[in-house]
């Protein structure tokens, strides 16, 4: 065969080719500093009006919409203005999350369970966005949302019997710890697949939107899954349709061991993602509860008001492991934690209501040790219904209903061969 | 077992270690790496903190971060990729954290790896080898515990292997990442740290002791579609694979008075017919086990090639045992396990026919 190709161009004097492989900035044992850390004052961030064409603030992807500033003082346009009452409400709900995390991951160390997964730390990602969004909104979170199911007020038990996959356990035993489903409170069933609740809240909110509905939806996973496809058809939905959805990625820096660069933080900024789809995208301080609050508003008014999607990138830091599986001392350097510059979400909120002299230490501490008395009480009552591996369970059966909706004759087969078994074993 | 033998034998003197499953395959990537520049070790979390389950703990170091590197979290993106650059010319071995991620890279694993050699006559082919640790009997749920082979095995065009020891996997390990076509190498988490009779009540063993814990530090390979006859025997033949190959001897063993011939088939395609065969002519009954669901899995080809093959030898139904045909079901994990009870049983049945 003959090559019709052109001739190939005169070789200039090129150096080789060099592959790039991105390195986070601090490894364990090494000094961790944030001073690099481009971070804008609070209030000093511009709102747009709710119908602003996206194109009209695309520099709003790559700052940091903040309110509380170092004072815990609440200022500029995207400052919320609520009332103290609503504000101690968000402040308990993130304390229940934190003293919910803390007695849960212990279980797991205690044997009870196999599995946790806590939220330290970006507690306002969740409770910020549910203060703002309607109850009947429909929330599709990732693993690490707890906070939204708190802060809608659901039963501490039914949690914990999910954790244990107890006797009580309204799913039944059947799925992973934390994988909560929560229908009543518009809380969609968590999956272990990483981003696959994205695409799903875009069809939901279509279907909303085909209904002539008024509810929208809103979605959260982490920056590292923002690299599954499931990610990039979400966002191509969500802008051809124009779906009323709220796309929420929670960059805490790392993805189990890997730094938010192998997602692509080197280059750009999780909410720029937003831009190439021409959605509407903010990068919000996701350790400051009012603007989680005031983004979240925002977008949901921009929602309901046919103008469309919105990405919000929600800026923050896991301050503790993945998961009960994982040791970060082993691939991060342990001062991170301790040096992240955007603080702590409870104690800012906290020294914000104290400004406003809302609130005071004593009233802080006793809500504390209320919160932890009321936890373990929810858990000694969850663990009367027993605990992962150790006397009360499902029923046995209960491993074939639900595959479909009627049970086909090999399912049926297969459960009395599975009692059969049970009675051979003598159990 | 008889080619670990005839391999300690042959060498003049091999240079042995003791290995967990997690050891051996580490060792096998870093022989690999060694002797092979263009092999390449990509995954979720495989680089700087060596993998979720230490598979690859240390080879960033030694190899380098061009060979050994993380990976942004996209299965598809991963297998796409190591296609690409098997197509450019290296080897890589990318990792997926769990079986049950698998399923984002069907597309690139179905319709690119498997089909690129025959629908490019040759020109491009996909030398590469998927390793993705799956089964269950940790409480993972099913999004940690899935057993997805049969999908495979049933799209021409890739390899799959699971190892049941330390030994063969180092062996088959090197042996796949040297193979020209696409292999999924799956490997059974449960035995990473030690064998699994499938006794969850009792205590958890280590491979410490075991004799297939024995393990040549440096280069050698198992044949891919070979399989290996754990124990031989004349009333029944066992066909298993991976976990199931522990629980199903050990299930023999406590029973005592079945004198069962039990296969690792260890290479699922290409697969061993010719073992398989010899054997069921031998015992005229058969049984295949493995913990993936029942229907349409590869129990089921199996058990359509022993009827085709030695069905005038058979002296009873072929019978299948196997994971029920539902998700994992998290905290009834032990009663959807294939335990030693239901491949009692079924034994029992067999043998009485
Ligand atoms: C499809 C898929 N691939 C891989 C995994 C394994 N995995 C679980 S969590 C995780 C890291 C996710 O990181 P990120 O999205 O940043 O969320 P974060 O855990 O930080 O909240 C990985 C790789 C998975 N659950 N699903």
């Amino acid at each position: 065969m003959t090559s019709n190709s052109p001739a190939p161009p005169p070789i200039a004097n090129h150096p080789p080719l060099r592959l790039h492989v991105p390195e986070p900035r601090f490894r364990p044992g090494e000094e961790a500093s944030f001073d690099g850390l481009d971070i804008p004052a609070a209030g000093s961030v511009r709102q747009p009006e709710i119908g602003a064409a996206a194109a009209e603030f695309r520099d709003l992807a790559y700052t940091l919409v903040r309110v509380l500033d170092d004072e815990g003082r609440a200022v500029g346009p995207w400052h919320p203005h609520l009332e103290p009452e609503r504000l101690r409400r968000m402040l308990r709900a993130m304390a229940l999350t934190r003293v919910f995390d803390d007695i849960m991951f212990r279980a797991q160390r205690q044997g009870k369970t196999s599995f946790y997964m806590k939220s330290l730390g970006e507690e306002a990602a969740s409770i910020g966005a549910a203060f703002a969004l309607a109850g009947d909104d429909m929330v599709f979170p990732s693993y690490r949302q707890q906070g939204l199911l708190i802060a809608r007020g659901w039963s501490i038990q039914d949690m914990m019997n999910q954790i244990y996959g107890n006797r009580a356990d309204r799913l039944q035993g059947r799925q992973l710890p934390i994988m909560y489903s929560a229908k009543d409170a518009s809380f969609f069933s968590i999956s272990g697949n990483l981003a696959t609740q994205f695409p799903q809240a875009v069809g939901w909110a279509m279907a909303s939107a085909a209904r002539g509905d008024t509810r929208i939806a809103a979605t959260w996973c982490g920056e590292g899954s923002t690299a599954e496809g499931d990610f990039h058809s979400a966002c191509t939905f969500a802008s051809v349709y124009r779906a009323p959805v709220i796309l929420n990625v929670v960059n805490n820096q790392w993805a189990i061991s890997a730094f938010s660069g192998f997602a692509g933080a080197e280059e750009t900024t999780f909410a720029a993602r937003g831009i190439g789809y021409g959605i509407a995208s903010l990068r919000v301080d996701g350790n400051d509860v009012l603007a989680v609050f005031a983004a979240t508003q925002w977008a949901a008014d921009r929602a309901r008001t046919n103008h469309g999607p919105t990405l919000i990138e929600l800026f923050t830091y896991r301050a503790e492991g993945h998961s009960t599986s994982d040791d970060p001392g082993a691939y991060r350097s342990a001062q991170e934690a301790r040096n992240w510059p955007l603080g702590d979400p409870i104690a800012r909120l906290k020294q914000h209501l104290i400004g406003l002299g809302e609130w005071n230490e004593e009233r802080h501490a006793a809500m504390d040790s209320e919160l932890a008395a009321q936890v373990r009480a929810d858990q000694k009552a969850a663990e009367a219904n027993g605990i992962l591996g150790h006397g009360l369970h499902q029923p046995l059966e209960m491993m074939f209903e639900g595959v479909f909706e009627e049970m086909p004759w090999h399912l049926r087969e297969q459960r009395q061969a599975m009692l059969d078994e049970q009675k051979a074993a003598g159990l | 077992m008889s080619d670990h033998q005839s391999v300690l034998a042959q060498a003049q003197a091999p240079d042995l270690a003791e290995m967990t499953m997690i050891g051996a395959i580490n060792s096998a990537l870093d022989v690999m790496l060694a002797r092979d520049d263009a092999v390449v070790v990509m995954g979720e979390d495989v680089g700087f903190f060596g993998g979720v389950f230490r598979a690859t703990a240390g080879l960033q170091k030694r190899y380098g971060t061009h060979r050994v590197f993380d990976t942004p979290i996209t299965e598809c993106g991963i297998i796409g990729v190591a296609i690409g650059m098997g197509a450019y010319g290296l080897r890589p071995v990318p990792e997926i954290q769990f079986a049950d991620y698998i399923y984002p890279a069907l597309d690139q694993l179905v319709s690119e790896a498997a089909r690129l050699r025959y629908r490019s006559a040759g020109e491009f082919t996909a030398p590469i080898t998927v390793r993705s640790p799956f089964g269950g009997g940790i409480f993972g749920g099913q999004t940690h515990s899935q057993s997805p082979e049969g999908i495979f095995t049933h799209c021409s065009g890739i390899k799959t292997v699971i190892p049941a020891t330390p030994y063969d996997a180092k062996g088959l390990l090197i042996a796949a990442i040297e193979d020209n076509d696409p292999v999924l190498f799956f490997e059974p988490k449960r035995l990473y740290n030690g064998p699994f009779h499938g006794h969850y009540d009792r205590p958890v063993t280590n491979w410490s002791g075991h004799p297939s814990a024995q393990v040549p530090t440096g280069y050698y390979r198992i044949p891919l579609g070979s399989a290996a006859v754990w124990r031989e025997g004349m009333d029944v033949t066992i066909l298993c694979y991976g976990t199931m190959v522990h629980v199903v001897a050990d299930a023999v063993a406590e029973m005592g008075d079945v004198d069962a011939e039990i296969i690792d088939l260890r290479t699922l395609i290409p697969l061993d017919i010719d073992a398989i065969t010899r054997s069921v002519a031998k015992t005229g009954r058969c049984l295949i086990v493995h913990e993936a669901t029942r229907t349409g899995g590869f129990g089921a080809e199996l058990s359509a090639l022993v009827q085709e093959r030695c069905f005038l030898h058979l002296e009873a139904p072929v019978t299948r045992v196997t994971g029920f045909d539902t998700p994992y079901p998290y905290s009834l994990e032990w009663a959807y396990f294939p335990g030693p009870v239901r491949i009692r049983q079924a034994l029992r049945a067999i043998l009485d026919d």
